[in-house]
């Protein structure tokens, strides 16, 4: 039962804190999400950079990167992954423990950017893992990873805890591993793992 | 520094039976290369190193060729002796005609070795080898024995033009992963069939997306494959 919103200031003008176990899960969820530390092209430098005194991704409840997936909560696609690193990336995403978000981060994670006809660039890492923001930006300035961050916590703010819409680990029957992509003769086996990206329908 | 054709006699007077070419750069450059032969390359490499006078003792580039097989089309004057019927009468007659001749002149892979010298402070004299052909022919003698620096760059090269070095100490992909059959960056490679979504699609980008939407099947390599095997199955039933 959720409490009003002006009832609850009032309360909290007495010194009662009221609030659900929806909002103080969230909450603690949003407040200390770990990134996992690892970088793939320059688009790293700027995240780097974000961390860095300047900008200062602390303030946010970000700042330890950590070099094991398993104690990583958001993984941040900083730049171009080759179709030769694609399988590894998949890899440490399904290691990440639950509950794990994705950035993709700049032109390249996105799409493949600039580099997108070449031969050996995958063109978006959204083909094999469910990305939950996208920063757009070759590189984008580290205010927009900082947005993203910002984003990607309303948007934990705002899931709730049963029924519809609920996160990945709350839901038994969500799928929690994504088949990590083969490297064929030619190209990646399979191209796209149909279940996180169907293939958009291009309305002429 | 020497001449290119200093070179060469050098090289003649120190490795008998080189059988070193000078392929001449008509450009403003003039950066005039020597065609080393396979067999005798090493010998001419350990040369060009050691030689006092040279000491090319620094190869700072190695770069792949792919020259693909050339049609060439030749028009010829042919003088042929034709029957002809002039005022009633069969005579033979010279007519000349022009023929035009097709050849097909076949197509090699060629390594490009860029030398300088750090003692003598000149260069570039450049190197150049080429396979018999670019299909199983495709050997070269490997200068990494010679110049340690080539060993990262003849695996470039035989990674993405498979030119295979022998004598290279560990002859290995290097940039595409073990598994993979292509030579990406030869002129006739099929790029995989990425096209399925192009939100800002134009140019080459927006005519492949559309061959690729068109169709049933699809035009990259992957495509070509399954379409084959589809047919193989076919007629075993």
């Amino acid at each position: 039962m959720a409490v009003e919103e002006g009832l609850k200031i009032e309360l909290g003008k007495q010194g009662v804190f009221v609030t659900s176990l929806q909002e103080l899960y969230n909450w603690g969820r949003r407040s200390s999400v770990w990134p996992m530390q690892f970088g793939l092209a320059c688009c790293a430098i700027e995240m780097i950079a974000t961390t860095m005194a300047r900008y200062d991704m602390a303030r946010f409840g970000a700042e330890i990167f950590r070099p094991s997936p398993r104690q990583a909560d958001m993984m941040i696609i900083s730049g171009t992954v080759t179709k030769k690193m694609a399988p590894q990336v998949v890899r440490l995403y399904n290691q990440m423990a639950e509950p794990k978000y994705v950035i993709a981060m700049g032109a390249c994670a996105i799409s493949g950017g600039p580099f997108k006809q070449g031969y050996n660039v995958l063109k978006g890492i959204d083909r094999y893992i469910p990305v939950d923001v996208h920063i757009p930006g070759c590189p984008p300035r580290p205010e927009a990873l900082l947005q993203a961050l910002i984003t990607l916590q309303k948007k934990i703010d705002g899931q709730p805890l049963t029924g519809e819409g609920r996160p990945r680990f709350l839901d038994a029957d969500a799928q929690g591993e994504f088949p990590v992509p083969a490297q064929g003769e030619h190209d990646l086996e399979p191209t796209s793992n149909v279940g996180v990206w169907p293939v958009p329908l291009v309305v002429k | 520094m020497k001449t290119v054709e200093e070179i060469k006699s050098a090289i003649e007077a120190a490795v008998p039976g080189a059988g070193v070419e000078i392929l001449l750069n008509p450009g403003p450059s003039g950066q005039h290369s020597l065609v080393l032969r396979r067999e005798g390359a090493i010998e001419v490499a350990t040369f060009l190193r050691d030689d006092p006078e040279l000491a090319l003792d620094f190869l700072s580039n190695v770069s792949g060729v792919d020259w693909p097989d050339k049609e060439i089309a030749e028009k010829v004057k042919v003088t042929r002796q034709v029957v002809k019927t002039v005022d009633g009468v069969e005579q033979t007659v010279d007519e000349t005609v022009e023929e035009t001749h097709k050849r097909v002149e076949p197509g090699y892979l060629e390594a490009v070795y860029h030398l300088y010298s750090m003692e003598k402070k000149h260069g570039p004299v450049i190197l150049r080898m080429r396979t018999v052909n670019r299909i199983d022919k495709v050997e070269l003698p490997s200068l990494t024995p010679i110049w340690r620096s080539a060993e990262f760059q003849e695996r470039e090269i035989f990674d993405l033009y498979g030119i295979v070095f022998t004598g290279h100490p560990d002859l290995r992909r290097i940039l595409m992963w073990d598994g993979f059959k292509d030579h990406p960056m030869r002129r006739d490679y099929v790029e995989p069939d990425d096209f399925e979504y192009e939100p800002t699609a134009h140019d080459e980008v927006l005519a492949r997306a559309q061959e690729h939407k068109s169709g049933e099947q699809g035009t990259g390599i992957r495509d070509q494959e399954a379409a084959k095997a589809a047919t193989a199955t076919g007629a075993g039933q």
